[in-house]
């Protein structure tokens, strides 16, 4: 497996393992009450710090774990994985696109700040997330 | 289920006949060797930079390595 390809993978997985955990600790929150009333931003925000966090030392472990079996591959990429992470940004894209317009609606409508955010952040990280399957795929399968 | 491009390529037969491993390969033109594996197998065509670069490696023109068939125009 290439660096770039570790990269993809360990992005995906943190940020499916980010979002869950998002989910669960904002429901929690929210009890029995509605979930506008939670105080999402600090737990926003340490889920994506926390996330890039986790991104950045999985990659560095998993990569002296690799360079130990394949000391030439580490840190290298080329035109591939170029092509890949444009088709995979290509694919998200469509999914930013989508947040956006929800933002546009529900600010339209008035609605409340936790559902402006929390569209937009669910955009974001499905955007990175759908981005990743695609480049994953076109790793395993072929890029044309 | 991706669908195999119609640029074909000898590079795999090239290699053995010049006795040129798949990383010797990916060293001589600059990528990763999971990259001459792919082009090998078909699944990823090459820019025409390296495309260029690898028919290079053997001394023969693009079209001595690569072939795109007769009727194709999409």
């Amino acid at each position: 497996m290439v660096y770039e390809e570790r990269n993809t993978w360990v992005g995906l997985i943190v940020s499916a393992i980010g979002m869950t955990i998002y989910v669960i600790v904002v429901l929690r929150e929210a009890g029995a009450g509605p979930l506008t009333d939670v105080v999402w931003w600090p737990i926003m925000l340490w889920t994506i710090g926390a996330s890039i966090v986790v991104s950045i030392v999985v990659s560095i472990l998993w990569g002296i774990f690799a360079g130990m079996r394949d000391p030439d591959g580490v840190g290298k990429s080329d035109q591939r994985d170029r092509d890949i992470a444009h088709m995979g940004g290509r694919v998200g894209q469509a999914f930013l696109v989508i947040a956006g317009l929800g933002v546009l609606v529900l600010c339209a409508f008035e609605a409340d700040w936790f559902w402006i955010a929390n569209t937009m952040f669910f955009g974001f990280s499905l955007s990175a997330f759908v981005g990743g399957v695609a480049s994953v795929i076109a790793y395993r399968r072929g890029l044309l | 289920m991706v669908k195999p491009t119609r640029v074909t390529n000898r590079i795999r037969a090239l290699r053995e006949a010049a006795g040129i491993t798949q990383a010797e390969l990916a060293r001589l033109i600059g990528v990763t060797r999971q990259t001459v594996i792919a082009i090998e197998q078909e699944r990823y065509s090459p820019t025409l930079e390296l495309a260029f670069q690898i028919a290079r490696v053997f001394g023969l023109g693009l079209d001595d390595v690569f072939h795109y068939p007769e009727g194709e125009s999409s």
